[in-house]
């Protein structure tokens, strides 16, 4: 990972903070994150992961503080203009189109990054370019041969792999993973993320993934950010917060081997 | 919905029996028949715009009777005001009309999804009911405007022909190619419409909404889109049925005819895109034939709809399809 | 003077009718998260079952009773009853699907009970206008005022404070608003969801009734009753926001002191009027003023 004296942060949040209720489920957070690198977001249910990747994604509104983007402040952005941007998102629940095929759910990815969704007069099967570059993200992702069976068939490790498959299909630079190997057999865990580190490798997107199961989080992301109560609890290589004491006595019984 | 690359072969075998029969109708039945199935396919073509809002974009509506009745008016209006007879004036008029009143009201509805916007749908539809009445100078309220048969493709085709004046001759055998002719057009337009990449977005919005956001849809805009495009469908439909009817009244304004809509799509199957045109047609023969049997014809739809609901939620089309080994491959779950 | 103090009791009666009906309608979202688009035929049911009761022991009788009073519950019971019914019948089984199948099931049922009234009670209106005759009026100022409507206003205060009572003072209520607000937790802890939800719903059913059965000496039961009721209800919980007790008041007060307005100044839209204040809260507010998401 290099940090170059003037890397851009392809990423920045500053005091970021985010209630529900009395409680700081995001808590004056700065968050900085290099471009190009792989990062890991841990900590306990309830420590703020998911909802400062809500934050930054655009799910929920801010309660205080900035969101950079590349320098640009995407605090109040929309959604869309977030994607635009080039920020995309998988889901820890997996958030397909269920009803169609799995090709489809790659393919309309395309099609509305392309911009291409305004069609309402061509086929869209008639789009030999879409229809080639979703068989060949399926064909990275190992999902070829399923290709035209129905979101909703496929097995739960296809699923998570496809959920990644449809954001990673917006050719994102920053991309957020929540959990891609949550409710997957532990045999099937390396599988997935030598597919995400590969793709995202060699497409070179900045990752940010969250994650319970240690193994993987050591194995595959050379930077850890570890969260507890909505703060940042530490920040460092794997060998750095294993050593990290706060991080131990915080995410003792946290370590999955589902 | 199955995909497709173009229309299947299964799909082709038997439209073209189908659509040649349709074609020689006027010749092998009486002419009440093909008047009947006039109206048939007109309701048909509204189903079809109701389902794009249904079946594809999960928006289930109850208020279509607007549009509808939209349509007609507005025919009945250019009738009226404008002194005009030709079929295709009718036709722009309740394509705009509906147009204008879609654009409206799904300004308001599409913010909202399921409860809120089937009753939202329901209440914008009464209160254009209560202003047909309100205004019964311009509608004529109860009693209704007449509307004469019109001339089709620009005057050419008029109803006094060799032979004097013959209205049912007229309806059942130039109107009623007329209409077919747009009902066939109408069909291919929505097919390609749902096949296209804007109809996988309001799939896609159908089936996640938050998951479309986050792949770039804009969900607001696109359901917005469906419902004016499934508004016109149906002031078409409108506009069609008022030479049939020879009149239009308030009636196709009130829920009770936006409730015949939503069940005879939801009777023929509303996740397939034949189930709506089978249900609409096989409805309008249910009705006329059935309607002199009882009163209580409401109490019938409501139990079939029941009935429909807790044993057979995939209409008659959708269920033939899964009973059918060689249709269930074609058909997605 | 007495005119606006005539005015401000018509709203109220207006809006005691409206709190019944919109507040059983957001009950049972509250609780069960559904809306039954039948909700306006139990109110129908409700007048009619009043108006056939009371006009079966009334008879011909020129003069009604102040006693028959004691039998305007009826039809709140009666609709309490055929809710207990409907629930575990048509809407229990549809709780796991896609929410448009709730909406065609009630949409149904709407269709069957407008012609079940039709069927049982016919074609015409029932009256009972003896029944509102027979609490005669009081002057007010200058002007007479009937004496019923001022019973309305108070059966709508009294079942705006019971319902308060039930929901926030009593053990049934603490157990209703835990399954309202967190149905698996509830049920993890032990309580008999389904009963909840039927009891809840049959709630919600005899407040519709009630509202019909306290109309129908005023009004009489008329079919088509059921259909303009849903949509006003609607236009309350609009405004009041659904699932909520407090909003359904606060809309029904709004609603009918707007349509009093409106009827006096502009009869000719009085409903556009409605619907226009609701549409401006729909468009400033989504979720009503106390609305939940």
């Amino acid at each position: 990972m290099e940090e170059g004296r003037r890397a851009v942060n392809i990423l920045q949040t500053e005091r970021l903070t985010k209630y529900f209720g009395d409680t700081h489920a995001v808590d004056h957070v700065d968050f900085t994150v290099t471009e190009g690198e792989v990062l890991a977001l841990i900590g306990s249910n309830g420590a703020g992961k998911t909802t400062l990747v809500n934050l930054v994604s655009g799910l929920i509104p801010a309660d205080s503080g900035k969101i950079l983007f590349q320098g640009t402040d995407i605090t109040s952005a929309s959604i869309h203009k977030k994607i635009e941007l080039g920020i995309a998102r998988s889901f820890q629940l997996v958030n397909l189109f269920d009803r169609l095929t799995a090709l489809d759910n790659v393919a309309l990815a395309i099609f509305s990054r392309d911009g291409k969704t305004r069609k309402l007069l061509s086929l869209a099967e008639s789009d030999p370019a879409v229809r080639d570059e979703a068989q060949g993200i399926m064909q990275s992702f190992g999902l070829a041969s399923k290709a035209a069976m129905v979101a909703g068939g496929l097995s739960q490790g296809e699923r998570k792999l496809l959920d990644v498959a449809v954001a990673y299909a917006l050719r994102p630079r920053l991309l957020f993973l929540d959990e891609p190997t949550s409710g997957v057999s532990t045999r099937e865990k390396a599988p997935i993320m030598d597919i995400i580190t590969s793709i995202v490798r060699s497409g070179r997107i900045t990752a940010v993934i969250i994650e319970h199961d240690m193994d993987v989080v050591f194995t595959y992301c050379p930077r850890i950010v570890a969260m507890h109560q909505g703060a940042i609890l530490a920040d460092g290589t794997p060998d750095e917060i294993r050593r990290n004491e706060q991080v131990t006595a915080n995410l003792l019984g946290t370590q999955s081997h589902a | 919905m199955s995909p497709l690359a173009g229309p299947p072969r299964r799909v082709i075998a038997w439209a073209i029996p189908l659509v040649i029969a349709l074609a020689v109708l006027p010749f092998a039945a009486p002419p009440y028949q093909t008047v009947l199935l006039s109206y048939g396919l007109v309701f048909a073509i509204a189903a079809l715009g109701f389902n794009l809002l249904l079946g594809y974009t999960g928006l289930l509506s109850f208020g279509h009777s607007a549009y509808f009745g939209v349509g007609a008016y507005a025919v009945a209006f250019v009738v009226k005001y404008l002194k005009l007879e030709s079929m295709e004036a009718f036709l722009l008029a309740g394509v705009l009309a509906s147009a204008f009143v879609a654009a409206l009201f799904g300004v308001l509805c599409v913010r909202y999804t399921k409860i809120f916007f089937g009753i939202l749908t329901l209440a914008l539809s009464q209160v254009l009911w209560s202003l047909a009445f309100k205004f019964f100078w311009v509608t004529g309220g109860t009693d209704g405007l007449r509307v004469p048969t019109p001339t089709l493709l620009g005057g050419t085709v008029k109803m006094t022909a060799a032979g004097g004046q013959d209205k049912l001759g007229f309806l059942s055998h130039r109107y009623y190619y007329y209409v077919l002719a747009v009902f066939v057009i109408c069909v291919a337009v929505m097919w390609v419409i749902v096949h296209s990449p804007f109809g996988k977005a309001l799939q896609a919005i159908r089936d996640n909404e938050t998951r479309a956001e986050f792949v770039g849809v804009q969900v607001w805009h696109y359901r917005w889109v469906a419902f004016l495009i499934s508004g016109i469908y149906t002031g078409l439909a409108g506009a069609l049925w008022v030479p049939l009817n020879g009149l239009t009244t308030p009636d196709i304004l009130y829920w009770q005819f936006s409730g015949k809509i939503v069940f005879f799509t939801v009777l023929g199957g509303f996740q397939t895109f034949f189930g709506p045109i089978i249900g609409a047609v096989i409805y309008n023969y249910l009705e006329t034939y059935a309607v002199g049997h009882t009163v209580y014809w409401q109490m019938v739809l409501g139990v079939v709809l029941v009935v429909l609901v807790l044993a057979l939620p995939a209409g008659i089309v959708g269920t033939a399809m899964r009973l059918m080994p060689r249709w269930r491959r074609a058909a997605a779950p | 003077m007495d005119t606006l103090l005539i005015h401000i009791l018509n709203s109220l009666l207006y809006a005691s009718v409206m709190f019944l009906i919109a507040g059983g309608l957001s009950l049972i979202y509250g609780v069960m998260r559904i809306v039954n688009l039948a909700h306006g035929n139990l109110y129908a049911f409700g007048a009619y079952v009043t108006a056939w009761a009371i006009g079966a022991v009334l008879g011909d009788a020129p003069r009604a009773s102040v006693a028959l009073y004691a039998l305007l519950p009826v039809g709140a019971l009666a609709a309490g009853a055929l809710g207990a019914v409907l629930e575990p019948t048509l809407l229990r089984p549809l709780y796991k699907r896609a929410e448009e199948y709730q909406l065609l099931i009630t949409f149904g049922l709407l269709l069957i009970l407008e012609d079940l009234m039709r069927l049982i009670w016919g074609p015409y209106p029932l009256s009972i206008s003896a029944l509102y005759e027979a609490l005669g009026s009081l002057h007010i100022g200058e002007s007479i005022y009937p004496t019923y409507n001022l019973v309305v206003i108070v059966v709508g205060a009294a079942a705006a404070a019971g319902i308060w009572a039930f929901v926030y003072r009593t053990q049934f209520g603490v157990v209703l608003r835990a399954t309202s607000q967190n149905m698996r937790m509830a049920s993890a802890l032990g309580v008999n969801v389904n009963r909840v939800y039927v009891q809840a719903f049959s709630i919600g059913c005899f407040m519709a009734g009630l509202a019909g059965a306290v109309v129908v000496p005023q009004q009489g039961a008329v079919l088509g009753m059921g259909v303009d009721a849903l949509i006003l209800a609607f236009v309350v919980v609009v405004i009041g926001g659904l699932g909520s007790l407090e909003g359904a008041l606060v809309g029904a007060v709004l609603v009918g002191a707007v349509r009093e307005l409106g009827i006096t100044f502009f009869p000719e839209i009085e409903l556009a009027v409605l619907y226009l204040m609701a549409a401006v809260v729909l468009l400033i507010r989504p979720a009503g003023l106390f609305g939940r998401a």
